[in-house]
């Protein structure tokens, strides 16, 4: 992607036909540390890498609860993002004090996308920097939905987005038919794996991952790192015994596959 | 009257210097609602009369509608008032349509809505002058509340309207049962409709049932309820007390 004459605004077209400042803004969710979703029939996990500036600072919060069936994970412009968590919030509260009832995934994710799609028709905004996973419960099932700064929006099996997610997007794509009839414990087991693969042959540990699990029954929490650590371990002992089915697992320090 | 809603601070909402645009007293009512909750849905009855004062004037009102898929709406008190309700329920519902996306609202979400305009209504000193029932089966789950001109609102296996809630639901509350099924339980309707086609001055003898049930919605034809009146005290009426009519 290089400089041209049609990129400095958003509303400006170019002959390819393209708008070049939403591309300019999906590439900034491409540079946000890696987060990912898996679903299940009952169930859908979030996970996020957690980035910190230096060793000194806190990491930044990347999975927000925006209601009790609802939770999302963004990639991007984190200050964009808990922006858009706040309107999502807004939005599934209002509908609950109105008919006592939980806004319907899908209705929530629409009205996100068509948020978005107006900031790629002003000339006076830009774009959202991030990129959302949106996870809830509703009374069609579990969804998981991924949401662009274009406006468009697509609901998943499992995604990955962010920072060296192809080597997440691999792994899954070789798991996603079981994904379906896991069961809770599997799915955070996948996401951790995927996580991993992420890490450029960083360790895994708890301080450098959140997870956050909602199912039927289970409104949307984000997991104590201890239970994460512990789940870790108890991972990474299997891990030794029986290899990944289909994934080569990168466990040597070399770089992962770069993304793009 | 309702675009005028918001008239300018400075004139104080109780004030009749313009002419008050907000609702003072009814004028077209309808009288008692009765819904009940039975084996395979929820069965609502109400007569078709819409009172002037004393005068009972129109016989053909419909005071029970279906609204969306899952819902049955029936109303007590201004006739115009409802009508307005509808057309509020009609474009919620249109809206809900519109999203095309599998999801629907359910008679709980209908019943909240209404109770969130009541009671705004109410809070503007401005209200819509009915007493609402609203029942309807979603996913198997069966559900029935109320909601009054105030925006009081609860849920329960059954429930009445006006004078409904003094002659109906003693009745109910002895014979009522979970699991009625529906022969029984129109039966049971028709009792309490009976006492208070005897004993409500503004009922009139010409009632619909309407049904809901997970699969349909019906609401029957109008029809009359048999009466008894040969009672030997009506006989001869100025027996103890000659002289007087």
């Amino acid at each position: 992607m290089f400089r041209n004459q049609y990129d400095t605004d958003v509303t400006t077209w170019s002959p390819a036909g393209r708008l070049f400042q939403v591309e300019y803004a999906m590439e900034a969710v491409k540079q946000g540390s890696a987060a990912i979703g898996i679903r299940s029939k009952t169930h859908v996990v979030l996970a996020s890498v957690n980035k910190a500036n230096s060793e000194l600072s806190s990491h930044q919060k990347k999975i927000f609860k925006v209601d009790d069936h609802i939770g999302i994970a963004i990639a991007g412009l984190t200050a964009d993002g808990r922006v858009l968590s706040r309107y999502l919030r807004s939005e599934c509260i209002n509908h609950s004090f109105t008919y006592e009832s939980p806004l319907p995934v899908g209705r929530l994710v629409v009205q996100l996308a068509d948020k978005a799609q107006v900031c790629t028709q002003r000339s006076w905004k830009r774009p959202y920097g991030v990129g959302l996973l949106v996870a809830g419960l509703d009374e069609s099932g579990a969804h998981l939905y991924y949401n662009c700064p274009s406006g468009n929006y697509f609901e998943y099996q499992a995604f990955a987005i962010g920072s060296r997610s192809q080597a997440a997007k691999t792994y899954l794509e070789c798991k996603f038919e079981t994904f379906m009839s896991s069961s809770k414990e599997d799915l955070i087991r996948d996401v951790l794996f995927a996580i991993k693969e992420t890490l450029q042959g960083d360790k895994l540990t708890s301080s450098i991952c959140t997870v956050s699990v909602v199912g039927v029954g289970e409104p949307f929490h984000i997991m104590d790192q201890k239970t994460i650590q512990e789940l870790i371990e108890s991972f990474e002992i299997k891990e030794g015994e029986a290899a990944d089915h289909g994934v080569v697992p990168d466990r040597t320090p070399e770089a992962a596959p770069m993304d793009i | 009257m309702n675009s005028i809603d918001s008239t300018p601070a400075k004139n104080s909402l109780l004030s009749s210097e313009i002419g008050s645009e907000r609702t003072l007293y009814p004028y077209v009512t309808g009288t008692s609602v009765i819904g009940i909750k039975y084996k395979d849905g929820i069965l609502m009855a109400a007569d078709m009369g819409g009172s002037y004062g004393s005068t009972l004037r129109y016989k053909s009102v419909e005071r029970l509608k279906s609204i969306g898929k899952h819902s049955l709406l029936g109303a007590s008190g201004e006739i115009s008032d409802f009508q307005e309700i509808l057309r509020y329920l009609d474009e919620l519902i249109l809206y809900d349509n519109m999203w095309d996306d599998g999801n629907s609202l359910g008679p709980k979400e209908v019943h909240n809505y209404l109770t969130r305009v009541m009671y705004n209504r109410r809070n503007k000193f401005n209200p819509l002058w009915n007493s609402l029932v609203l029942g309807g089966v979603k996913n198997g789950q069966k559900y029935l509340g109320t909601v009054s001109m105030i925006g009081v609102h609860f849920e329960d296996n059954h429930v009445a309207t006006g004078f409904g809630n003094h002659l109906a639901r003693p009745i109910l509350r002895d014979e009522w049962h979970e699991n009625l099924s529906f022969e029984d339980a129109v039966k049971l309707l028709e009792k309490c409709m009976r006492v208070l086609l005897y004993r409500d001055r503004s009922a009139i003898n010409k009632l619909q049932i309407a049904k809901i049930t997970e699969e349909e919605v019906t609401i029957s034809q109008p029809y009359s309820l048999k009466t008894f009146w040969g009672f030997s005290a009506f006989q001869n009426p100025t027996k103890g007390a000659e002289g007087s009519w």
